[in-house]
């Protein structure tokens, strides 16, 4: 591989997943913010409302930062993946541009009213704004899934004769069934984080004995939400995507499993560290059969092992594929179990003197932003040497034109503006969780959320 | 059907020029129509709730741009890669100085916040007209279809150019004076008292100057690309373009001498902005992007159009997607119209 290249990798790899720290925020809070406004309207406790208000602080903020971080990604397919847009512009420009007309416009512009409009538009006008925003945000998701889907699994285009491709059909692209499974696992992801940041911050605010009242609410909001969206992500939606992986690209599910050999009864490999050089794995703690189990619902099903494949298909980095995505799928049992606990313990009335078990809930939500990344790790490592499953190399994606010092200016650049960001990010969200909720409650009076006035 | 996405990305990018466009003016001329904290959180409340829908403007018409003409989108993005990294640092340096500098009550807080804002207004308006001027002015594209300019050679228009030169300076002066008075117009519509007054003063300045600049940038292209008459000799009525820049420019200066009106001048920079971005792209069709060696090698709307059957299938959608926005975009300023004052809190 050569430095450019290298370059061109780093950085985009190094953005998107920096980008997708907020979005998975704005998405999973988006429609816990629409249910809090719901049940405002529904019960007319004011409690839910100021919730509300609070949650959609954060989640403005969140959504500067997607937004700052997210045009450089729209930038860097022309930029630093130019062969690649010559050759699939054709194809995934349609959801690209699509992305822009429909889900972007209304974000933006609901979100201009849902932030600053709530005296302006009455109780049901300011519910439809929060409405119109999740629809917005989960309409993106779903526009850069599909675009991302195409590139895991390419369906309606044919191959011209300058070689590049082009759509042969719009509806094949839009409900490509990569994208639907896809879409439907990642959305669940997004939920898992929201749902998490929401716990966390209730068990901040009943451990440190300040805002008690809101502190129960979150919990009790954020723990039912977090189990139900665990719950989903590792069944159907993890198995779909698994089998898809399975039956589409099956040499990288052995890689994710550090399966070097073909065997029938498959074991699901707890711990083990795979060792390339050897083609085996060291130290290996393994529950025979269930591999095969999971993947055909037969318990001595074969499953292929990385030898059946040449050298040069294989993912060009197994190890951090096959870590990325134990992390994920480990991570994602003990969100199950944790979240369990805790609706286990609100049912018998017992979670808000749970201590023990609030520590950890206000300590995890790091962790689903660790399972998400995980995730596109696996989904976009898997995806190697390709940068379009079967017919594109990523080695001849990049654009040709941009040398590696260059490359490296800009990654250096960035490097640079997202530290700034993150510390920026980190010290916002620090007043607003100081403030919280009780504070906005307060402000009901000074017109706060009133911030234009007409004269 | 490449005809009609010519029309419609130069439209969308029009579009964004003129929304966006009085947000960076606003930032362009924050400090001189704001003399204290106060009043530069005047300004900026006029653009606080619009400045992100307009900004969706550059990635729709990027997005349209992308899926229209991938071709042109891989070549040019690829080789502008250096200025267009920085547009993207000084894009997020804009929305960071719009949205933070009301969260903390705090007077150093604020007044860093300005000068990012103001400061990323100012370079992104040159950087914008560089690159209208790179584009007037050529590139030097390889027969594979790519290019990479560094940002400068010797500052000659040649045929090795970079991207800054004297020529596209000019043209990034240029944009700076039109978008900063067509801020300093949308300010002086959205707010009463001092910082109106002063609105109206830039305003009229800047009207002065542009008609120079106008004549002098003018002289300078023709210059520059002598047959970029061409389309007008050839389809005459593309007169009205030109005609259009002069009723805007004395509109601008009416408007604020003879009969002091805003909304007139305003209307007034928004007209100009149109028309003469217009006129470049009449002037241009059906060219993209000229080469600055060999004219054959020029991109062209036909040998970087996708393919027509996915350009039918985007009419649709665009059309649909189009007419939704707009009426997103009715709603949210008829919501937000009237002047803007400083009570309550917010930006
Ligand atoms: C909180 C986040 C989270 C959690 C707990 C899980 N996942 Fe996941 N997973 C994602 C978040 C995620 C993701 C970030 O959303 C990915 C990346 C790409 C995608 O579509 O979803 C993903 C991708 C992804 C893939 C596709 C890899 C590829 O395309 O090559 C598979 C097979 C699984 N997941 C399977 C699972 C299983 C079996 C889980 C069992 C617990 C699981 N995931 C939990
Ligand atoms: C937020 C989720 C995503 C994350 C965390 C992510 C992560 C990554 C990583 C780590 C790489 C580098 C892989 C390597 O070089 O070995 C990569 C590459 C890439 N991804 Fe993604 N990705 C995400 C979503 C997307 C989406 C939605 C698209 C397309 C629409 C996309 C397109 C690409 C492209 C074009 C490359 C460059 C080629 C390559 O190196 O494979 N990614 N991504
Ligand atoms: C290469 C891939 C990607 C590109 C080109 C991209 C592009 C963008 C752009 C340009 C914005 C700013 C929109 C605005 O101004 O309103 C944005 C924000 C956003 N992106 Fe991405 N993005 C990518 C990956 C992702 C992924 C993988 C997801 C989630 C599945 C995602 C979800 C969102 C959402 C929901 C927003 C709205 C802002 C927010 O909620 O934080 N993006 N993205």
């Amino acid at each position: 591989m050569d430095d450019a290249l290298l370059v061109h990798r780093l950085q985009f790899a190094f953005t998107i997943t920096y980008h997708y720290l907020f979005p998975q925020l704005t998405m999973g809070l988006a429609p816990l913010i629409v249910i809090f406004k719901s049940l405002y309207l529904w019960k007319g406790d004011e409690r839910y409302n100021i919730a509300a208000r609070f949650w959609a602080k954060i989640f403005g903020i969140s959504f500067l930062f997607g937004v700052i971080t997210g045009i450089p990604m729209e930038f860097q397919f022309g930029t630093n993946w130019a062969a690649f847009s010559k050759y699939a512009g054709g194809v995934i420009g349609q959801t690209l541009a699509m992305e822009g007309m429909f889900a972007f416009f209304l974000e933006s512009a609901f979100l201009g009213l849902f932030l600053y409009g709530e005296k302006r538009l009455g109780k049901v006008g300011h519910w439809l704004a929060a409405t119109m925003v999740f629809v917005g945000s989960w309409l993106s998701g779903y526009f850069i899934i599909a675009t991302n889907a195409w590139m895991q699994y390419p369906v309606g285009y044919t191959v011209q004769a300058d070689g590049s491709v082009t759509l042969n059909s719009f509806w094949a692209l839009l409900l490509n069934p990569w994208a639907i499974y896809q879409y439907m696992h990642n959305m669940g992801g997004a939920l898992v984080t929201g749902s998490f940041a929401v716990a966390a911050l209730g068990a901040y605010y009943v451990l440190s004995r300040d805002q008690v009242e809101y502190g129960k609410l979150f919990l009790r909001m954020g723990v039912t939400a977090a189990l139900i969206a665990s719950c989903l992500q590792a069944f159907p939606t993890g198995d779909w995507q698994a089998k898809m992986v399975a039956e589409h690209q099956p040499v990288t599910l052995a890689a994710m499993e550090g399966l070097f050999e073909t065997r029938e009864g498959a074991p699901m490999v707890l711990i083990g560290q795979p060792n390339v050089a050897e083609q085996r794995l060291d130290n290996p703690i393994e529950v025979p059969g269930v591999l095969s189990f999971l993947t055909y619902k037969r318990w001595n099903a074969q499953v292929k092992g990385l030898n059946e494949f040449p050298r040069d298909q294989w993912p060009d980095n197994i190890a951090l594929l096959y870590y990325s995505y134990h992390i994920m799928v480990g991570l994602g049992t003990m969100f199950i179990a944790v979240t369990f606990a805790g609706v286990f313990l609100m049912w018998r009335r017992r979670l808000f003197d749970a201590r023990w078990l609030l520590w950890i809930f206000m300590l995890a939500f790091p962790f689903p932003f660790i399972a998400n990344t995980a995730g596109w790790m696996t989904a976009e490592l898997g995806r190697q040497p390709w940068l379009v499953y079967g017919l594109m190399r990523t080695a001849d994606g990049a654009s040709p034109m941009v040398s590696a010092g260059n490359g490296m200016f800009t990654l250096l650049g960035f490097a640079g503006m997202y530290t700034l960001l993150s510390m920026l990010f980190l010290f916002l969200m620090w007043r607003e969780i100081e403030h919280g909720p009780a504070f906005l409650s307060g402000q009901t009076h000074h017109d706060d959320e009133e911030s234009i006035q007409p004269s | 059907m490449e005809t009609l996405w010519f029309v419609l990305v130069a439209f969308m990018l029009t579009a964004y020029v003129v929304l966006d466009g009085f947000d960076l003016g606003t930032g362009a001329v924050h400090f001189l129509v704001g003399k204290t904290q106060k009043e530069r959180a005047l300004a900026l409340r006029a653009i606080g709730p619009v400045w992100d829908g307009n900004e969706v403007w550059l990635l729709a018409a990027g997005g349209a741009l992308y899926f229209a003409f991938p071709t042109l989108y891989a070549s040019s993005f690829s080789g502008f890669y250096l200025p267009l990294t920085m547009v993207l640092w000084l894009l997020m340096l804009r929305a960071l100085g719009v949205e933070l500098r009301g969260h903390v009550d705090n007077s150093m807080w604020r007044s860093m916040w300005d000068v990012v804002f103001s400061g990323a207004s100012v370079l992104l308006a040159i950087f914008f007209g560089a690159a209208l001027g790179n584009v007037v002015r050529g590139v030097p594209l390889r027969s594979d279809g790519y290019f990479f300019v560094p940002l400068w050679t010797d500052w000659m228009p040649g045929p090795s150019p970079g991207v800054l030169d004297w020529y596209t300076v000019l043209t990034g002066v240029v944009a700076l004076v039109v978008l900063g008075t067509h801020g300093a117009n949308f300010v002086a519509l959205k707010t009463e008292g001092d910082v109106n007054t002063r609105a109206r003063r830039v305003g009229l300045y800047g009207a002065s100057a542009i008609v120079v600049l106008t004549v002098v940038s003018l002289a300078a292209t023709l210059y520059v690309r002598p047959g970029i008459l061409a389309n007008f000799s050839a389809r005459p009525w593309g007169i009205v373009l030109p005609g259009l820049v002069a009723v805007a420019l004395a509109a601008m200066l009416w408007s604020r001498t003879v009969r002091v009106d805003d909304l007139t001048a305003f209307l007034g920079s928004a007209g100009f902005i149109v028309a003469m971005l217009g006129g470049a792209a009449f002037a241009l069709y059906p060219t993209l992007l000229p080469s600055s060696t060999d004219p054959a090698l020029s991109l062209t709307i036909h040998n970087v159009a996708a393919a027509p059957y996915g350009l039918g299938v985007g009419i649709v959608w665009w059309t649909i997607g189009f007419v939704l926005a707009v009426g997103y975009f009715t709603y949210l300023y008829r919501s937000f119209r009237g002047k803007v004052t400083l009570e309550g809190e917010g930006y």
